[in-house]
């Protein structure tokens, strides 16, 4: 059994827009979502600046109730939920109702970590030997598996129900197991998506590490800089997105609107081999990776009209840019086009693929391609190997077939999707 | 302190976390947490949590187990609060 695996409905909750409708304009608009935060300053972090999605009080209440909300500090799962649920319910369904749950629909939902906040609140009570007064709400907010776990109970879906984890590959891997999933039978719809905790704990061994930029905490929405030359590091963001993939029997049946296909996709390692090590990738991977991608895919480096990259601000843009080109065999004027989300929102790091792959599925069906902001200055080693036409600094219109979506993480993890415009038949 | 008071004061107090509006308003004696009020069994830790709070005592382990309803709530406060 093969089934082919089509995407019908969408959900973010991003730094430069909350909800579809108002990230598709930050999109369009090219707006940042980077803000200078005052915690991080005093707590002395080297970069001050950071992408956090903006969500009221009433936004709140609608995804959680007041008894949920009570002693609730887990943003990385509510951000889930706003992602989860809206894609749920853009695809036209409804939380299932009765005792029994729907069978045919699960969820993966990837989390680089749950609740740090709230594990900070936990720590400080223990060792402050009140461990009793921990009270009901610390596991389900602070357990790796917590978003599935919220999401699963508001919808009441009874396929697989889980969460993966894999740095920063994170959601674009949840993607493929779901697809993997629908593809193989074992499940009618599933939520795939991804989140990642806001805050100065998921934060700081960032800072510490000195791969965040320093050079911007006046200038926040000028902070990241994929692709150019006066890029000195990533900007920390947070965030979740989420797409509900179905099979495309299951779509057609319904009558739902069908953003795009996947074709295929695929997920390696290089195990921390050759160039590859913890925080660096192998490019030897990363080219399979992709290659192998358009085997499962059916389609050559030829096909591909744009890539969304992973492009995170950092000494490893370029590196990227030369591993896209060999694997796809273009270069120069030949290359697609290639943009990255990071100048927006940052470095969503366990949430980036799932927003990213959101942003990639929304220029598959409207037809554009955001803006590289903050790529005025091209990085010469890029200009080097592409033309400076594939790197659009404005926003096109434009129809799109094929989009290419590859993430990379820690762990020397590698990840990447071929999404297709869904033309009736 | 009378029984009544002390009802209305665990009305309160259980209030965020009951699921029944109908057995919540009509609460006595006889009222279980679970099977009436339908609270959830992982939230009776903070129904207790919040009456030692209220009442500023410290409700032992074998205490909390019998905690299940209005009457063992009444007779474990009155007896720590004496």
């Amino acid at each position: 059994m093969s089934n082919r695996v089509v995407i019908t409905g969408l959900g973010v909750a991003a730094p430069n827009g909350v909800g579809i409708p108002a990230f598709t304009e930050a999109l369009r608009t090219g707006t940042s979502g980077i803000r200078h935060d005052p915690q991080l300053a005093e707590l002395q972090f080297s970069c001050q600046i950071a992408g956090k999605p903006q969500v009221s009080e009433e936004l709140q209440l609608q995804y959680l109730d007041p008894l949920e909300l009570r002693n609730f500090n887990s943003n990385g799962i509510l951000y889930g939920l706003i992602a989860g649920i809206d894609a749920w319910k853009d695809a036209g369904l409804q939380p299932t109702v009765g005792p029994d749950p729907d069978w045919d629909s699960g969820i993966i939902f990837g989390a680089g970590s749950s609740g740090l906040d709230k594990l900070r609140e936990a720590i400080y009570k223990v060792d402050a030997l009140q461990v009793r007064r921990l009270g009901s709400t610390v596991v389900p907010q602070t357990m790796a598996s917590g978003i599935s776990a919220w999401l699963g109970g508001k919808l009441g879906l009874g396929n697989q129900v889980t969460t993966n984890s894999s740095a920063c590959t994170t959601g674009a891997e949840s993607v493929m197991m779901a697809f993997e999933r629908i593809k193989n039978g074992q499940a009618k719809r599933m939520i795939a998506g991804s989140t990642s905790d806001a805050g100065p704990y998921i934060w700081g061994g960032f800072d510490a590490l000195k791969v965040c930029t320093y050079k911007h905490n006046d200038t926040p929405t000028q902070g990241s800089r994929p692709m150019s030359a006066s890029a000195n590091g990533f900007v920390p963001g947070s965030g979740a997105g989420a797409l509900l993939l179905e099979s495309l029997d299951s779509a057609l049946e319904r009558g739902a609107t069908i953003y795009a296909e996947i074709l295929g996709g695929h997920v390696n390692s290089g195990g921390q081999r050759g160039d590859g090590t913890m925080t660096a990738p192998n490019s030897v991977a990363v080219q399979r990776c992709i290659t192998q991608a358009m085997v499962q895919a059916g389609i050559t480096g030829r096909d591909i009209d744009a890539i969304n990259g992973h492009l995170t601000a950092t000494s490893k843009d370029s590196l990227e840019i030369e591993n896209w080109s060999k694997a796809l065999g273009r270069a120069g004027k030949e290359f697609p086009y290639i943009n990255a989300l990071k100048g927006m929102i940052g470095h969503c790091l366990s949430g980036s693929g799932s927003i990213e792959l959101v942003a990639a599925v929304l220029q598959l069906k409207e037809g554009f391609l955001f803006p590289n902001i903050n790529c005025e200055d091209l990085h010469p080693e890029i200009s080097a190997i592409i033309d400076e036409a594939c790197v659009p600094r404005e926003l096109i219109n434009v129809n799109l077939n094929i989009i290419a979506k590859a993430s990379f993480g820690f762990g020397d993890v590698n990840a990447c999707v071929i999404l297709k415009k869904y033309i009736n038949g | 302190m009378d029984k009544e008071t002390l009802i209305a004061e665990l009305k309160a107090i259980v209030k965020p976390y009951a699921k029944d509006e109908e057995a919540l308003a009509n609460i006595n004696e006889n009222t279980d947490f679970i099977n009436d009020l339908k609270i959830n069994s992982a939230n009776l830790v903070d129904v207790i949590l919040d009456v030692e709070e209220k009442y500023n005592i410290v409700i032992d382990n074998e205490s909390m187990e019998k905690m299940v309803n209005v009457k063992s709530a009444i007779e474990i406060i009155e007896a720590k609060v004496a």
